[in-house]
C-alpha cells in the first residue's frame, strides 16, 4: 500500500491513497467532529461540522482526499467556533427540546454541543417550525421536529438496505427528509433495517417504538464520555 | 480576618417546574457555606415577594408564558447586577415551549387550552370553559426564552442543572473567576 504522511494540527500522520482526511485521521486516533458522516455510509459533505482548514481554505474533511504533505488545521479556536456556530444554528432551526427527547444522552447533535462548549444557544431567534410526527408504522415513529437533514437514513436505506425509504424534498431552508410514500406504514420499512438502527439517526427523529427509556438518562452513550473519545482513545492505546 | 461583605441573591421561578430551585437545594451541606457568603433577598425560598434593595445576582428558572412572568423578569433585570438563566426552560423555553410549535395547529395556544380543559379524553370540567378569571395573568401567544425578553448575562444549562454546577458557578462568580463550565459536567437533560 502506498502510504504517505501529512499533518493534522502539527501531528504527523500516515495516509493512504484513496483515503479522505477524516478516514486517515480516524485511523490515527485524531477525532474530527462530524454529524452527516457515518462509518459504512457514502460520504455526503453536507453538515460541514467536519470543516478543517487546508492551506487557509475551508474543506469538508469527510470528502476531501488526503494528500502527501497537507497541513490540516482541525481543533483551532477559530475552527471550533465555526463548528459551534453550525451546531448552534441546527438547534435554532428545528425543535430540539432535550429534556423531552428520548434520544437525550444518545444524541450526536447534543453530544457535539457538549464537545464544542455550546452552553447558551440564545444568539438567534428560534425558528420553531411546525413539523409532523409520523407514528403510522407499528414499530417505527418519525419525529421530524428533531431532524437535522443529515441524510444518513437516506444513504443507509438506499445503499445498505436497498430500499430507498427516505429522500430529500424541497430546497434551501425548506429542504427536509421525507418518506417515499404516504407515510411510514405505506413503505416497506422494517425495524430491522439498517436505516432504522440506533447508529444511523444521529438525533431522536427515527424512533424505534417500545425501547425509548430502556437505558435510563445518565447511563447513555455520551454520559460515558465526550463524542469522539473512542476514536481519540485509539491513539492512547497504541 | 475581616469578613467580606455578603452578596445579595434573588431567585424566581417563572414558567418552570421548581426543579431548578430543588437543584439549588441539592447543594446539600454546601448551602451552609454558600449562606455564609450570600444573603437571599426576593425568592420563593425566603417568601420575600418584592426586592428589598438592589441585588448582585438574580437566578431565573423558567421562561415567560404569561404577562406576570414578563413583569417579574423585567423587575429582576432592573434590580440585579448579574442575571442568570438557570435550566433549559429559562434558556430556550423548555417543556412549556412545546405549545409553540409542536401542536401542528394554526392556533396552538387555543388547541392547547381546549385539550387541557375541554376536549381531552380524561377531562371532567363542569364549567365547560378554559379558566378565564380576570385575576389570572394573561397568557402570552408563545412561551419565550428569558433572553428574548431581557438581557441575560449567564446561562446554566441542564434540566435541572446539578447542584454541583450551580454551586460552582455561583462561587466562581462571587470570586470574580467564572470562566465557563467544565464541559464534562454539562448536560441538557
Amino acid at each position: 500500500m502506498s502510504g504517505f504522511s501529512f499533518t493534522i494540527d502539527g501531528v504527523e500522520i500516515t495516509g493512504a491513497e484513496g483515503q479522505t482526511i477524516m478516514e486517515a485521521a480516524d485511523a490515527a486516533g485524531i477525532y474530527i467532529p462530524r454529524l452527516c458522516d457515518h462509518e459504512g455510509l457514502r460520504h455526503q459533505g453536507g453538515c460541514r461540522v467536519c470543516t478543517v482548514k487546508v492551506g487557509g481554505r475551508s474543506v469538508a474533511a469527510c470528502t476531501q482526499p488526503a494528500e502527501p504533505g497537507l497541513n490540516v488545521e482541525n481543533e483551532t479556536p477559530h475552527i471550533t467556533k465555526l463548528r459551534r456556530d453550525l451546531v448552534e444554528m441546527l438547534f435554532h432551526e428545528g425543535n430540539h427540546l432535550c429534556p423531552i427527547c428520548e434520544a437525550s444522552g444518545n444524541c450526536e447533535l447534543q453530544a457535539m454541543a457538549y464537545r464544542l462548549d455550546m452552553t447558551d444557544p440564545t444568539r438567534f431567534p428560534y425558528l420553531e417550525p411546525s413539523r409532523a410526527v409520523d407514528a403510522s408504522h407499528p414499530d417505527i415513529a418519525l419525529d421530524t421536529n428533531r431532524c437535522i437533514s443529515c441524510g444518513r437514513c437516506i444513504r443507509a436505506s438506499q445503499d445498505v438496505d436497498g430500499k430507498g425509504i427516505f429522500g430529500y424534498v424541497g430546497r434551501g431552508i425548506h429542504r427536509q427528509v421525507a418518506v417515499n410514500g404516504e407515510n411510514m406504514a405505506a413503505t416497506d420499512a422494517e425495524v430491522t433495517d439498517f436505516a432504522m438502527s440506533a447508529e444511523v439517526c444521529p438525533v431522536g427523529c427515527i424512533i424505534r417504538k417500545r425501547e425509548g427509556f430502556a437505558t435510563p438518562i445518565g447511563e447513555r452513550d455520551f454520559d460515558k464520555g465526550l463524542i469522539g473519545h473512542e476514536i481519540e482513545g485509539k491513539k492512547a492505546d497504541d | 480576618m475581616t469578613e467580606l461583605p455578603k452578596a445579595r441573591v434573588a431567585t424566581a421561578s417563572l414558567a418552570g417546574c421548581f426543579g431548578c430551585h430543588m437543584a439549588i437545594l441539592d447543594m446539600d451541606e454546601r448551602l451552609i457555606d454558600l449562606m455564609a457568603r450570600v444573603d437571599v433577598d426576593r425568592s420563593p425560598l425566603t417568601d420575600i415577594k418584592r426586592f428589598t434593595r438592589r441585588c448582585d445576582i438574580g437566578l431565573i428558572e423558567g421562561g415567560c408564558c404569561n404577562e406576570e412572568n414578563v413583569h417579574v423578569l423585567q423587575d429582576f433585570r432592573r434590580n440585579c447586577d448579574v442575571l442568570i438563566a438557570v435550566g433549559q426552560c429559562a434558556i430556550m423555553g423548555g417543556l412549556p415551549a412545546m405549545r409553540n410549535a409542536i401542536m401542528h395547529s394554526d392556533d396552538p395556544l387555543r388547541e392547547c387550552l381546549d385539550e387541557a380543559f375541554l376536549t381531552g379524553r380524561y377531562i371532567r370540567n363542569t364549567t365547560h370553559n378554559a379558566p378565564n378569571d380576570p385575576a389570572l395573568p394573561l397568557l402570552l401567544d408563545e412561551v419565550y426564552p428569558c433572553s428574548e425578553v431581557v438581557e441575560i448575562d449567564y446561562n446554566i444549562p441542564g434540566c435541572a442543572p446539578t447542584g454541583d454546577v450551580i454551586y460552582e458557578t455561583l462561587i466562581s462568580l462571587l470570586a470574580g473567576k467564572f470562566r465557563g463550565f467544565e464541559r464534562e459536567k454539562i448536560r441538557f437533560d
